[in-house]
């Protein structure tokens, strides 16, 4: 699990714009619901749990558990030379179970691993992914 | 109101090829919808309710409705819910004959993987969200397994007793894809494909389809050949509930007991399965989540035999399943249905016929367990349930 995993560019939808802006700065910004506070994972205009449109953009910690994780050896498309390579299932501090990856070593890898918030960026693209936090790893 | 007995399954038909690289889709599902027709006794002018799924060539219903000749046409659905889809299809159907929009519907699926791969979905709003990190289907479900060896200590020699249960039964299905039977260990030997899930622990990719025909009490009875019951249906949706996403649940949980009310039965009664087996974690969660054993005891429960036709305690998928028979069009809903009626007709190959059962259950997965999902679950009787 070396090979670098590719950032692919994706529609982004322009209400949106402010969850992709964060990322390129090195940040997850994710809408938070004014009304009943969820934070809204997958990121969207108004709350799938009051219908409330007063959503605020905030930074979120990046911390975050693994929920469930897969060593994928048949990538397919772009990561199919990337293979084998680690999705995961990451728990936010905040609530949201986002699907991402695993990057950088992850000798020790568990289920409930703590992970920290690593963006990668290629040029335009921009993609939140994991890296194990200090103390995780196992040399 | 109720669709317990108020339509009953009166024909099917599952293609015997399982690769198709001469004839075009249209054509092969043709010889499906026919096969069920002649089945059932009836014709193209019989058949006044079509329902299809998103997978059926050209536009939504319509382009096959007019293929096939079907000129009576008084009902249409076409309710797109992956592999489970077929499944609604029964109980819409049921309703829809029970409601008296129609008495003779015909359900149609097929597909061409093996041969023909096409663009199958329009994309999503999570897509932007969820694709970039490399997902397929087998790295969704291997989320899944994973999580569950977690919380509830299930095992990978666990997950393997539901392929060699399956493979027992295939090796006597002259049309299944895969015939040999396979050990635990070969399970486990056989190559990665996503961990904790390896090649065997996968169904198989095949050409072909299948299809129904359900029918009102008064065309059953014109029909003069014996006809499966449909005494319950379930469906729902269980996808990420507001981002927390889940996976150690799947929607049997709304569709088992919404199928069980309506037939009047509980899991104790229930003489045979077809459970959906996209992957071996799949039927594990189908198990605890219909409630035949307890939540998180299914890895255990597989283990001990109970899948094993004709003796087991719960047997289950007979034709060999998606893991070993047939999975057309990566979706399992149909042929697993059709085992069951198979079953209550008595026509299943005879080592692995279920004695005297009375009563089955058919229970689809569509789509992703690791992601969203369609649930639906059917229970089906014999003509005299």
């Amino acid at each position: 699990m070396t090979a670098e995993l590719p950032v692919l560019e994706v529609d982004r939808a322009p209400e949106l714009a402010p969850y992709w802006e964060g990322l390129h700065a090195g940040e997850l910004v994710l809408p938070v619901c004014e009304e009943c506070g969820l934070v809204i994972w997958i990121p969207r205009a108004a709350c799938p749990a009051c219908m409330s449109a007063d959503v605020a953009w905030q930074k979120q910690s990046g911390e975050g558990t693994v929920y469930s994780f897969t060593i994928n050896h048949r990538g397919r498309g772009a990561f199919a030379s990337a293979s084998p390579y680690v999705i995961a299932y990451v728990e936010l501090n905040e609530g949201p179970r986002l699907l991402t990856n695993i990057v950088g070593p992850v000798e020790g890898l568990a289920v409930g691993s703590r992970v920290r918030l690593a963006v990668e960026i290629d040029g335009e693209a921009a993609q939140p992914r994991f890296a194990l936090a200090e103390g995780e790893r196992r040399e | 109101m109720s669709i317990r007995g108020q339509a009953f399954i009166a024909g099917y038909y599952e293609h015997p090829e399982r690769v198709i690289k001469d004839r075009s889709l249209p054509t092969v599902l043709a010889e499906i919808a026919y096969g069920a027709l002649r089945d059932a006794g009836l014709g193209p002018d019989d058949i006044d309710g079509f329902v299809c799924s998103a997978e059926a060539p050209g536009f939504g219903g319509l382009s096959m409705a007019d293929f096939l000749g079907l000129r009576n046409l008084t009902y249409l659905d076409n309710t797109e819910l992956g592999g489970a889809a077929y499944l609604s299809h029964v109980g819409h159907a049921a309703a829809a004959i029970a409601a008296g929009k129609c008495q003779a519907v015909l359900i149609v699926m097929g597909g061409l993987p093996r041969s023909l791969m096409a663009p199958r979905w329009r994309s999503g709003p999570e897509d932007p969200f969820e694709d970039p990190a490399g997902i397929d289907t087998p790295s969704e479900y291997a989320l899944v397994a994973r999580r569950h060896m977690y919380e509830y200590g299930t095992t990978r020699e666990q997950l393997a007793e539901v392929r060699v249960a399956a493979s027992l039964h295939a090796q006597h299905n002259p049309n299944a894809l895969l015939q040999t039977p396979v050990t635990i260990e070969e399970v486990l030997e056989s190559p990665p494909i996503s961990e904790p899930l390896h090649r065997l622990d996968c169904c198989v990719t095949t050409d072909g389809g299948g299809a129904i025909v359900v029918v009102s009490p008064q065309v059953a009875r014109s029909l003069g050949r014996p006809c499966v019951k449909v005494l319950g249906h379930g469906e729902t949706v269980k996808h990420s509930m507001l981002g927390r996403t889940d996976l150690s649940i799947s929607g049997a949980a709304v569709s088992g007991p919404l199928a069980f009310a309506e037939a009047g039965c509980e899991p104790g009664d229930i003489d045979y399965v077809s459970l959906y087996d996209s992957f071996t974690i799949t039927v594990l969660l189908s198990l605890e989540d219909l409630g035949f054993c307890p939540k998180g005891e299914a890895g255990r429960f597989a283990a001990e035999g109970v899948l094993r036709a004709p003796h087991g305690a719960l047997p289950f998928n007979t034709d060999g399943g998606g893991l070993c028979n047939n999975h057309p069009e990566f979706r399992g809903g149909m042929i697993r249905t059709i085992e069951a009626v198979r079953q209550l007709r008595e026509e299943a190959n005879p080592a692995v016929q279920v004695p005297d059962c009375q009563l089955a259950l058919v229970q689809g997965h569509g789509l992703s367990l690791g992601t969203r999902s369609g649930a639906a679950t059917l229970i089906l009787g014999r003509e005299d349930a």
